[in-house]
């Protein structure tokens, strides 16, 4: 089962698009380079200084725009451990489960503060603030949702439906 | 039970009676479509990690439009990689730098009532235009689909947006989209988008497709329009068979429900502009008549088909492009090209002083020729206007219809294109 995620709060306002996580101009680059690049249009210091289980929270419409995958694997790239916003746009929200990033319906106003201490369990729905001792439930993550970030994400049971012994589930 | 377009197409692929919105089904998909940024060049090595190739080649569509021509050494090598898997992974259907891959779904028959169409793009909702349920999916989505030709969705409740009247002199599928991306948000996410009306039944298939490709803007999952008789002409002349039947069986039934039916009256409308950097931030283009351009841009799957370069034309035939401005254009397809050139509408536009850029996404993507440096203004057909989409982060970026783009090219600042049109009329 999932472990708890802990790290700092990074919070930002509505429609965080994917020009701002994952910048046109620097898209030819690997995942590596483009990540350096993440929200670097609202806040140049957050590629250098978010950390491994840091969690990143928007408002309104997170992911709004392209359907490039590499707005999700940047921030996962860096290290976030959870997304949380009151809503997502539909593809990136997708993208964010294929590539076992979670991603939660939440609305932080009030209950998170910028650089926050935070602990997220994913399967008990708790978001603990450590800052203020304070925690609060989080929706759950659809089961066959969860089943595929606890796989690894999506090519991660791809790969099991590509190695099961019967193939008869793979029609032409 | 009634069911929406939406849900009888997403049953029909399920191989299920009926679906409800909520529900989480497997889809079998028709037609999976990506181009040379999100398609090959994220497949190859998830594929080759799977040990498997695609599920039907025939059913895959590859279109290089976002890397085209290439401008360096990274970007050949991306337009390499998505040649050689074409030819080893036997798609025949490859549009190599033969346009910007929405339209060219269009131009070559592909899309069809009835389908599921799943692309590598946000803006695959295009299709949808053509009573197909398309949607756009990310990279990892796209490889499970083109290995498995299946993908899982949450049946959308569906959005009907009704829009009566006649469109006025001067208002396009455009701006009832600008509008309609200020009424109704950006937040509609995981909900169907339908269109309908009398406004959109007097559009021809180029209009149909503004109202569905921008269902994006609205964060829509796909954008549809029940086919009528203009739908099938429209795929018969460029190449696709359809069934007769898909009028009656491609609809959505009287009785059925409705998440919510907006309704516009498309007469009341003015042309409008989106202010940067939000398509949500659109207002009537009186609001802000006068504001300083350096460039404007006609381009993008959405601002740059035949229609949109003919309604360039009239406002441009006979003016020039302000002294110190530029006015860019990349039509949508080798097609478009070839039509405009025979009409006499490339000559107008050039006479007028405008520069004709190759075809594909060019700066609408922020990845090709065309674009802006810190702090300067552009007024663009495109379909969005996020910060620094259109290069430098600190350049502001207006969105506004193919006539409101050529008036605001000739006066050099953002302009009403409605006088130039009367003016058009009156001569003609
Ligand atoms: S023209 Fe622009 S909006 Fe259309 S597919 Fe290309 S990048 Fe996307």
């Amino acid at each position: 089962m999932t472990q708890a995620i802990t790290g700092k709060a990074w919070v930002f306002g509505d429609r965080i698009d994917t020009d701002l996580l994952a910048p046109g101009y620097a898209m030819k680059k690997g995942p590596e380079e483009l990540a350096k690049h993440t929200l670097e249009a609202i806040d140049p210091d957050f590629a250098s200084f978010v950390r491994p289980g840091d969690m990143v929270f928007g408002g309104e419409d997170f992911g709004i725009g392209s359907s490039r995958e590499q707005a999700a694997i940047s921030l996962k790239t860096l290290g976030v451990g959870a997304v949380f916003a009151t809503s997502f746009a539909r593809i990136f929200y997708r993208n964010c489960i294929n590539i076992g990033l979670p991603a939660l319906m939440f609305d932080a106003a009030g209950k998170v503060q910028p650089g926050d201490r935070l602990s997220l369990d994913l399967s008990a729905g708790r978001l603990e603030n450590l800052t203020t001792g304070r925690s609060f439930d989080v929706p759950a993550i659809p089961p066959h949702l969860m089943a595929m970030i606890e796989q690894g994400g999506l090519m991660a049971s791809l790969k099991q439906r590509f190695s099961a012994p019967s193939t008869n589930e793979i029609s032409s | 039970m009634p069911a929406t377009l939406t849900e009888k197409i997403l049953a029909r692929a399920a191989g299920r009676d009926r679906v409800s919105p909520g529900e989480i089904v497997t889809v079998r998909v028709d037609l999976a479509m990506a181009h040379d940024s999100s398609g090959p060049r994220r497949w190859k090595a998830r594929l080759e990690a799977l040990g498997t190739g695609l599920w039907d080649p025939d059913r895959v569509v590859i279109v290089s439009d976002h890397y085209v021509p290439a401008v360096d050494a990274d970007s050949a090598a991306i337009l390499k990689l998505t040649r050689e898997f074409a030819r080893d992974y036997g798609v025949k259907n490859f549009y190599d730098m033969k346009g910007i891959c929405h339209v060219i779904l269009a131009q070559h028959g592909h899309a069809r009532p009835g389908l599921v169409i799943a692309g590598g793009d946000s803006h695959s909702t295009n299709a949808g235009a053509f009573g197909c349920y398309a949607a756009g999916f990310g990279a990892t989505d796209m490889t499970a689909i083109v290995a498995t030709g299946e993908t899982w969705t949450v049946v959308p409740e569906t959005i009907r947006v009704e829009i009566d009247g006649a469109l006025p002199t001067g208002v396009a599928a455009k701006d009832i989209m600008l509008a309609l991306c200020r009424d109704l948000g950006m937040g509609n996410h995981f909900k169907a988008i339908e269109y309908g009306g009398a406004a959109v039944t007097a559009m021809d298939m180029e209009q149909r497709t503004v109202l569905s490709n921008m269902a994006a803007e609205l964060g829509g999952e796909t954008g549809i329009i029940e086919p009528d008789e203009t739908t099938l002409a429209y795929i018969r002349a460029h190449g696709g068979e359809v069934d007769d039947d898909a009028l009656t069986r491609w609809r959505s039934d009287p009785e059925c429900t409705y998440a919510h039916i907006h309704h516009l009256d498309a007469s009341t409308l003015a042309p409008q502009v989106a202010a940067p950097h939000s398509p949500a931030n659109a207002a009537d283009v009186t609001d802000h008549l006068g504001v300083e351009i350096d460039q404007a841009y006609i381009g993008a799957c959405v601002g740059a088909k035949l229609t949109d370069l003919h309604m360039a034309a009239q406002v441009l035939r006979g003016r020039q492009v302000a002294a110190g401005k530029r006015l860019l254009i990349a039509p949508a397809s080798g097609k478009v090209t070839e039509a405009a050139a025979k009409d006499g509408t490339l000559a107008a536009l050039t006479e007028a002083g405008a520069v004709i850029l190759p075809s594909g996404c060019g700066a609408c993507a922020g990845l090709g020729a065309g674009l802006l440096a810190e702090g300067e203004v552009c007024i663009s057909s495109t379909n969005r206007n996020f910060k620094g989409r259109m290069g430098h982060k600190d350049a502001s970026v207006w969105l506004g219809s193919p006539w409101t783009v050529a008036a605001s090219a000739v006066e050099g600042r953002i302009a009403d294109p409605r006088p130039y049109l009367a003016k058009a009329r009156e001569a003609a």
